[in-house]
């Protein structure tokens, strides 16, 4: 597919992934502070499952970076 | 000047400006993609941790002083479930004994007790604390104070569980 896209179309469809890939990156670091606010208070009752959306997150940024790979190719 | 050619400066200085910048943000997002793992992989290491630390459900039971040594309205600090975890034992009436974790549930530093208001207090944040039942009265604390069931067995004060009660 890379073949037939201009230069401005791979940089637009790189901006949109780079976008994507930052808000993923700040719901991570959000998770992190959430949970570690709430096991520091004794709370551990979401230690598995922010683990969980924390690794579905770095799943979906390996997939993005996958394409950005197929996009340079 | 001829419109077909580049001008001189340009061969002098041949930089693609829009493939550095290209360039430039596909190593950014290769670069924020890499931070991704190790967020998802501290995330696993902090359940690993509270996973080992927690004695599967099971408490131990541990004595803390003869009743008769407890003098009505006096603090007695302990440790439960190990020597890590300071606690805090109120003797508040005759009848009446309490015994909370004394690390605070907004950021963990130990909860003291504060005489005049008769409630735990939490110098870090200004967090207040109910004596009687450990809920959060004041400041930024959310949850109460963990509590430690207690048993008198023959005269002795003995630490059997501790109960955490996130709201
Ligand atoms: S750590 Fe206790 S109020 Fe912030």
């Amino acid at each position: 597919m890379n073949h037939s896209l201009t230069r401005e179309q791979m940089t637009t469809i790189l901006q949109g992934i780079l976008c994507l890939v930052l808000f993923v990156v700040l719901l991570q670091v959000w998770l992190l502070t959430a949970t570690t606010n709430a096991w520091l208070g004794g709370d551990d009752s979401v230690l598995w499952p922010a683990a969980a959306a924390s690794a579905a997150c770095a799943l979906v940024n390996c997939a993005l970076l996958r394409c950005l790979n197929r996009l340079t190719v | 000047m001829n419109d077909t050619h580049p001008p001189a400066w340009r061969q002098d200085f041949p930089i693609d400006w829009p493939q550095d910048h290209y360039v430039a943000r596909r190593d950014f997002t290769k670069f924020l993609v890499l931070t991704s793992l190790p967020f998802a992989l501290v995330q696993l290491g902090i359940g690993l941790v509270n996973w080992f630390r927690r004695d599967r459900g099971r408490w131990p039971v541990r004595a803390i002083a003869p009743l008769a040594d407890i003098p009505v309205g006096s603090v007695l600090s302990f440790a439960y479930p190990d020597d890590n975890d300071p606690c805090l034992l109120l003797r508040l009436d005759d009848k009446t004994l309490q015994a909370f974790s004394q690390k605070c549930t907004h950021l963990g530093c130990a909860v003291t007790p504060d005489e005049d208001k008769k409630c735990l207090y939490c110098p870090c944040h200004k967090g207040f604390f109910a004596l009687d039942s450990g809920r959060p009265l004041a400041g930024p604390p959310r949850r109460p104070l963990p509590r430690i069931r207690l048993e008198n067995r023959d005269g002795i004060v003995y630490a059997v569980a501790m109960e955490v009660n996130p709201s």
